[in-house]
């Protein structure tokens, strides 16, 4: 059988114990791009029977958890209520899950949690490695099935609605020997797998399979078949080597997380080894590369998840437009008013009866806002000895010219200054130029270069900053050759050292970075240190203002 | 409502679980954070301790569980007398909630259709006397947190606008739970929990199978494992109520108060309100425990709880800050 035939089978094996426990196994990740192989999928997932719906990303509380039926209660005059579909068990399919935000995600994890009966499916259709349905949905469903790459005349098989219906029926009476919870989540753990939802989900997998090929007990191709449906999707390492093979601790595995099996968790008669091969033959080929990919990309994703939502610290008010209120939207009330005022005659010559104003659905506005959150720019500048003596009015010439030039685009800025011992912040983050040009002036010079406090003091402004919503940029102003460690010692090779490690840690938290390299004579310091910020490089003796503040524009970016 | 996961039949997770039962003898401490992975257990632990707690009276229909009818506030329109018995309420913030939706605003509905203006109350309303419950609370909107953090200090829900001048009590405990992976909290936020809890899953192979057999049989043996943990839940909530009733009369000698100034110092913490929570959640411990004064072995036991949020960040120390504080409780009570 081809490799894609044989994946195929199993999503469809998925799907078939989905049908039989939807209640236990939660739901199924389908991974695959809109095509003939998805849409014969999604016929046979339509073909589970029972109430299904399809909901969208932006799907409204008020069809999520039921609310006030706009149009039926201005027609009544009385409230009218619809119910939602977190108030019936059901199987709700949500297409593009790859653009599911955070808000309903937590929300239908949520559901998914308290109520006895839903289920979901999740049609994932992201392109690149890192477009992913949300981890928290992910996580809580069953099985994951990737179509992509199945041929369509390998896509075949139907779903075996009699075996299902008896499976069912003998579901509950289904035993579970001893050694089979202990086996999965031994076996969880081989692979990495911190989380505990997926042994149980697995248990459930096992069941409803002895359920569906007709025996009354769990038995061992039972949990071998679930351990192969719920788990390659969720590896986090490739298993390490039993652990009687080796005493020295296992390789650092690429999660912190990763915990090495104990000796003692009996498998009773289970071979272990043999579960293990077959779980490590799934695993999905780009493991690693996903990992590393997992990795890079976090600290992105940890201001970027939030950046767009909570980044915005006020709302210019735009236009009204029509449309329906839900539960993020406001009315606004003028505007609907407005709307409606010219129909009234109209209105009341049709619809005789009491009330002044008449309302319809179509009058209603809602308000919006746009925001956009403001920029910091943290001017970090190297005031030690070996700057002051020729450039540190040069450095303070191009920080004043990039003031101007975040005055005129309203950003906000901050300065650090860094020279003997340690760092310090002279500006807090402040709009007022006159300030930042006082403090500037009145700056300083002399002593060694505190490299990494520098970086330091910015990193934990940056943090801060953009917990306040604000999009932090760094602009460093220094020749980068450090020689005063972050103890506030001498010596050049820790300062150096851990110059680059704050270096490295500040490329972490994802703060986008200009270095301004100072130097009268050009070194590999600087170069060096924009490398590891992963930041623009911009050598000062040969830039004019002009060249500075576009570097500035360009580098930074908006 | 299917029944929810027996406290005590959680597995492990002894702080967070300890944590939680503080709260409910003090509600005062100021609420709960748990930071961790997912898959912990950490809503199963917020909605099992809900369940656990004894129903509370209120006057029925009341929207803001009001205890008396004189309590009743006078936006409240057709409620009645009556005493009824309710569950501790626990209501669940869902992320992208609008700021109508959790301070109550105008009936819109009601103002387009009837013309009347009427207060319709939001979920500080229905939270009030019970717990609110943010999951990921690290990805909740700015004015949001900003608004939580002003009504969660004041016990007071004050609403002005649209016309409406309204205010309501709101004093509810505040339980977030979040995965620090996905974007961290405010200082300002982490401040104003009172306990803070790092969890992470078991790394015991042992405990991770009976994680997994306790749930598997709560969901597929649900009536004999109810009865089961009821029982012990039962004696929990007794040992809750007890430890509620002789919370007062629990001493706090100077010595202690000492020692909680001196950790808060040598810990470097912001602010007094590190002490007066140690000083609090040790007093509650004390009480839990049947102990009639504070002592040494009780602020061992929550300074972890109190303190570790409240530290400064340092991003070179990757021992956490649950080790600093261990370390420093170490050595000032030695």
């Amino acid at each position: 059988m081809s490799e894609g035939a044989a994946r195929w089978d199993r999503a469809l094996r998925a799907l078939t114990l989905l049908a039989v426990d939807p209640a236990g196994l939660r739901g199924m990740v389908l991974r695959a791009r809109v095509g003939p192989v998805r849409q014969k999928f999604e016929a046979l997932v339509a073909d589970l029977g029972g109430e299904a719906h399809r909901i969208h990303p932006e799907i409204g509380d008020a069809e999520l958890y039921g609310g006030l039926d706009v149009t039926a209660t201005l027609a009544a005059g009385r409230p009218v209520v619809t119910g939602g579909l977190a108030d019936r068990p059901c199987r709700l399919i949500l297409p593009m899950a790859e653009r599911c935000a955070p808000d309903l995600a937590a929300r239908l994890a949520q559901l998914l949690d308290a109520s006895p009966g839903h289920s979901l499916i999740l049609l994932d259709e992201g392109a690149e490695a890192d477009e992913r349905a949300p981890a928290p949905l992910s996580e809580r469903l069953a099985f994951t099935a990737d179509l992509d790459g199945i041929g369509r005349l390998e896509a075949r098989g139907e779903l075996p609605h009699a075996a299902i219906a008896a499976a069912r029926a003998r579901l509950p009476r289904i035993a579970l020997p001893d050694e089979a919870a202990a086996a999965l989540t031994a076996l969880a753990a081989r692979f990495g797998i911190d989380s505990l939802r997926a042994p149980l989900l697995a248990l459930r997998a096992a069941r409803a399979a002895a359920a569906l090929d007709g025996r009354d007990a769990v038995a061992e191709d039972d949990i071998r078949e679930a351990a192969e449906l719920v788990y390659p999707s969720r590896a986090t390492q490739a298993p390490e080597p039993p652990p009687e093979e080796d005493d020295t601790p296992p390789q650092e595995p690429p999660e912190p997380e990763a915990e090495t099996p104990d000796d003692d968790g009996q498998l009773g008669d289970l071979p272990e080894e043999l579960l293990v091969e077959a779980v490590a033959a799934l695993l999905p080929p780009d493991l690693l590369t996903r990992l590393a990919e997992g990795k890079a990309s976090r600290a992105a994703r940890g201001s970027g998840a939030g950046a767009k939502r909570r980044g915005n610290r006020r709302g210019r008010p735009l236009p009204s437009r029509p449309g329906r209120p839900g539960g993020r939207e406001r009315v606004d009330l003028v505007a609907t008013l407005r709307a409606a005022a010219p129909w009234q005659t109209i209105r009341r010559r049709h619809e005789p009866g009491p009330g002044r104003v008449r309302v319809h659905a179509s009058d209603i506005r809602l308000r919006r806002y746009e925001d956009r959150s403001d920029r910091l720019v943290i001017f970090t500048v190297d005031a030690s000895g070996s700057l002051a003596m020729t450039r540190l009015n040069e450095a303070k010439g191009a920080v004043e010219l990039l003031l101007a030039e975040a005055y005129a685009r309203r950003d906000h800025v901050a300065l650090i200054a860094f020279r003997g011992a340690g760092a310090e912040l002279l500006l807090p983050p402040t709009r007022s130029l006159v300030q930042t040009k006082r403090r500037l002036a009145a700056l300083p010079g002399g002593g060694g270069t505190p490299l990494a406090a520098g970086l330091q003091a910015a990193g934990l402004l940056a943090h801060q900053a953009q917990g306040r919503g604000l999009s932090p940029r760094l602009a460093i102003l220094t020749d980068g050759r450090a020689n005063v460690s972050l103890e506030g010692a001498g010596g050049r090779a820790q300062a150096t050292e851990d110059a680059a490690r704050m270096a490295r840690l500040l490329r972490a938290q994802g703060v986008p970075a200009l270095v301004i390299d100072t130097a009268a004579r050009r070194g590999d310091a600087g170069r060096t240190l924009s490398d590891g910020l992963g930041a623009a490089y911009l050598a000062l003796p040969r830039a004019d203002a002009r060249r500075l503040s576009g570097a500035i524009s360009s580098a930074l970016g908006d | 409502m299917t029944p929810v996961f027996p406290f005590s039949a959680i597995v492990g997770q002894e702080q967070m679980k300890l944590a939680m039962i503080l709260t409910a003898i003090e509600p005062g401490l100021g609420g709960v954070l748990v930071f961790g992975d997912r898959g912990t257990g950490k809503s199963t632990a917020v909605r099992a301790l809900a369940a656990l707690l004894p129903p509370i009276r209120v006057v029925q229909g009341c929207p803001v569980n009001a205890e008396t009818p004189e309590a009743v506030p006078d936006w409240a329109l057709g409620v009645g007398e009556e005493i009824v018995e309710k569950p501790t309420p626990v209501v669940d913030l869902p992320l992208g909630v609008t700021e109508d939706r959790v301070t109550g605003a105008l009936d819109i509905e009601r103002a387009l259709v009837s013309g009347e203006k009427v207060f319709q109350p939001g979920l500080l309303a229905q939270a009030n006397r019970g717990y609110l419950y943010i999951d990921e609370v690290n990805l909740l909107e700015d004015h949001i947190v900003d608004l939580l953090l002003d009504v969660a200090q004041s016990g007071q829900n004050v609403v002005e606008r649209e016309g409406l001048s309204i205010r309501h009590p709101a004093r509810f405990v505040l339980v977030g739970s979040g995965n620090p992976e996905e974007g961290e909290l405010r200082p300002q936020l982490l401040d104003r929990f009172g306990l803070s809890v790092e969890v992470a899953s078991p790394t015991d192979i042992d405990e991770r199978i009976e994680v997994v057999r306790r749930r598997d049989a709560f969901e597929t043996e649900r009536d004999a494992f109810m009865a089961h943990w009821g029982a012990e839940d039962a004696r929990v909530r007794d040992r809750i109520l007890a430890a509620r009733e002789c919370l007062r009369g629990v001493e706090a000698p100077d010595e202690a108060l000492r020692d909680c100034a001196q950790l808060c110092v040598a810990l470097g913490a912001d602010g007094l309100r590190g002490e007066l929570t140690l000083l609090r959640a040790g007093r509650a411990l004390a009480a839990y425990e049947g102990a009639e004064a504070l002592g040494r072995q009780h602020l061992r036991r929550v300074a972890p709880l109190a303190l570790s949020h409240r530290l400064r960040r340092d991003p070179l120390d990757e021992s956490g800050s649950g080790a600093r504080v261990a370390r420093v409780v170490e050595e000032v009570l030695a």
